[in-house]
């Protein structure tokens, strides 16, 4: 557990949502779920999900803290909107999965092995690097994300796949050697930087 | 009529090389014939899609967008910005509404900013090529150019998630859009308007994190497009058409299936339409080719 970890447990011992409602982007809302179920019934990977997003809300009101942030459900959203557009209270809920998985990693507290939490970081990191996403250098770190046996296996298996990218163009090689980027460079990183160091001013406000 | 002029945010996927470059080709024939100028936004980035949130925060995910728009803002005043791709379009509209609803982040992105010397208003209409085709132009304008209708060619209109929701096109429903299939109507091919799976979830990036999970979704979408007798699928968006087409071998390997599913952006139905060559409709761009395109282009 992370020192902001237990910095946050402290802070705010007697209600994990005032947490959420702090911390968690769009996390005001969770508050207005009304329990009808209504995307839990909408997610496509609903199935997936120990606990869907109906749940999660209670979870959230009823102050169980660790089972909520160490859950493996957020990290099943895969972004489809169904459940934002269904909410008769207008809740957005997608982006609330997306907050809840973020504030998980912030605090260092996401299920181990995760896959879509370790792709959604190095896609994170390829694209931070030269501003634009190296399709190539990505599809590699993901076949290699759980070690290098496993990524061999993997990148057996998608070799025809690649193959058939690569015929009708739409991979390049040659992307191994730098690939597209911005050309300012240093501005891109300068803005992104200014904007972690404001978040993190703002959150390091709450937790203190 | 007067040429359109666009802000143009094009994407990673877009790029030489990258894995919705065939799009890319298909929309610059298309604009073409239409006489759309699509001004690129110089020096744009990565919009970080909707899979950036692990690793970035909201304010730097809101940055990068921002980045964009301040960039078009500066180099293209005046015009609406326009993405072919869901996610990018989503992700620059999404940080457009939220810093219009929130001074404090609108300040704060100012500030971030600042720091390559951009600053931003975020007032210009951000649009999916989408809204332009339906909205600025019309299906009588898009009908009107085309020189070698379709026929015979059923297609199934894939919409997908992100060009449909949250925003989606002005007076269409989250749960049966038409426009798709107005279009494919259009450009002289059968539509298949009960195509059931046609705002269903591919799995967007989880189809490279949660492979199993999502190519059983992508199954259902080729499956009910087989059911209805579908030569083809049609589809807006450079996730759904690369997770539906070159996900179609593993899915044959894992459950004894036999597709063969063409999968084509709306762009490329209507350069071949619009009389434009093989290459110039990327049909060369196909992992599984679309055989039916082909015959009527090379005729």
């Amino acid at each position: 557990m992370s020192d902001m970890n237990n910095a946050m447990v402290e802070k705010y011992r007697n209600s994990f949502l005032s947490e959420v409602e702090a911390n968690v982007e769009e996390g005001e809302w969770v508050k207005m779920c009304m329990q009808c179920g209504v995307c839990a019934g909408s997610c496509p990977l609903g199935d997936a999900w120990e606990h869907t997003p109906q749940k999660i809300f209670m979870m959230i009101r009823a102050g169980k803290r660790e089972e909520v942030l160490a859950s493996d459900s957020m990290w099943m959203c895969t972004s489809c909107y169904n459940c934002i557009v269904r909410c008769p209270r207008e809740l957005p809920i997608t982006h609330i999965m997306h907050g809840l998985a973020h504030y998980a990693k912030r605090l260092g507290i996401v299920p181990k092995g995760q896959p879509t939490a370790k792709f959604a970081q190095l896609f994170w990191d390829n694209l931070m690097k030269k501003g634009r996403v190296n399709e190539l250098k990505l599809g590699m770190a993901l076949y290699f994300m759980n070690g290098f046996g496993e990524g061999v296996k993997v990148a057996m298996k998608n070799q025809k796949l690649g193959m058939n990218m690569i015929k009708t163009k739409r991979m390049n090689p040659m992307e191994i050697m730098g690939g597209h980027a911005v050309k300012d460079l240093s501005g891109f990183h300068k803005v992104i930087k200014k904007a972690e160091e404001l978040e993190e001013a703002r959150i390091a406000k709450h937790g203190g | 009529m007067a040429k359109r002029e666009y802000s143009f945010y094009p994407g990673c996927s877009s790029q030489k090389g990258a894995s919705s470059s065939n799009y890319m080709v298909s929309v610059q024939t298309m604009c073409e014939e239409l006489d759309i100028q699509l001004n690129e936004i110089p020096d744009w980035n990565c919009c970080s899609a909707s899979i950036g949130y692990a690793g970035g925060g909201e304010l730097p995910r809101l940055a990068l967008s921002a980045r964009n728009i301040a960039l078009s803002e500066e180099h293209n005043p005046g015009q609406d910005i326009v993405a072919t791709c869901a996610a990018c379009w989503l992700a620059t509209r999404e940080t457009q509404e939220r810093l219009q609803h929130d001074e404090g982040l609108m300040a704060e992105t100012n500030t971030a900013l600042a720091e390559a010397g951009l600053t931003l208003k975020a007032d210009a209409p951000i649009k999916h090529m989408a809204e332009v085709l339906i909205q600025d132009i019309g299906y009588d304008e898009i009908g009107a150019k085309v020189k070698k209708p379709l026929e015979g060619i059923k297609i199934a209109g894939y919409v997908g998630c992100q060009t449909n929701r949250p925003f989606g096109i002005a007076g269409e429903s989250y749960e049966n859009p038409k426009y798709l299939d107005k279009l494919v109507d259009t450009l002289g091919a059968d539509s298949i308007p009960d195509y059931e799976k046609k705002v269903q979830c591919c799995g967007g990036a989880l189809a490279f994190s949660e492979p199993e999970k999502s190519q059983e979704m992508i199954k259902g979408i080729i499956e009910s497009a087989y059911d209805h007798g579908a030569d083809m699928i049609v589809t807006p968006c450079p996730v759904c058409q690369m997770n539906v087409e070159v996900y179609q071998d593993q899915i044959n390997a894992t459950h004894g299936t036999k597709f063969k599913m063409p999968v084509v952006y709306y762009s490329t139905l209507m350069s071949v339409a619009y009389g434009r060559s093989a290459q110039d409709a990327a049909l060369n761009g196909q992992v599984i080719p679309a055989k039916k395109l082909e015959e009527i282009a090379n005729k």
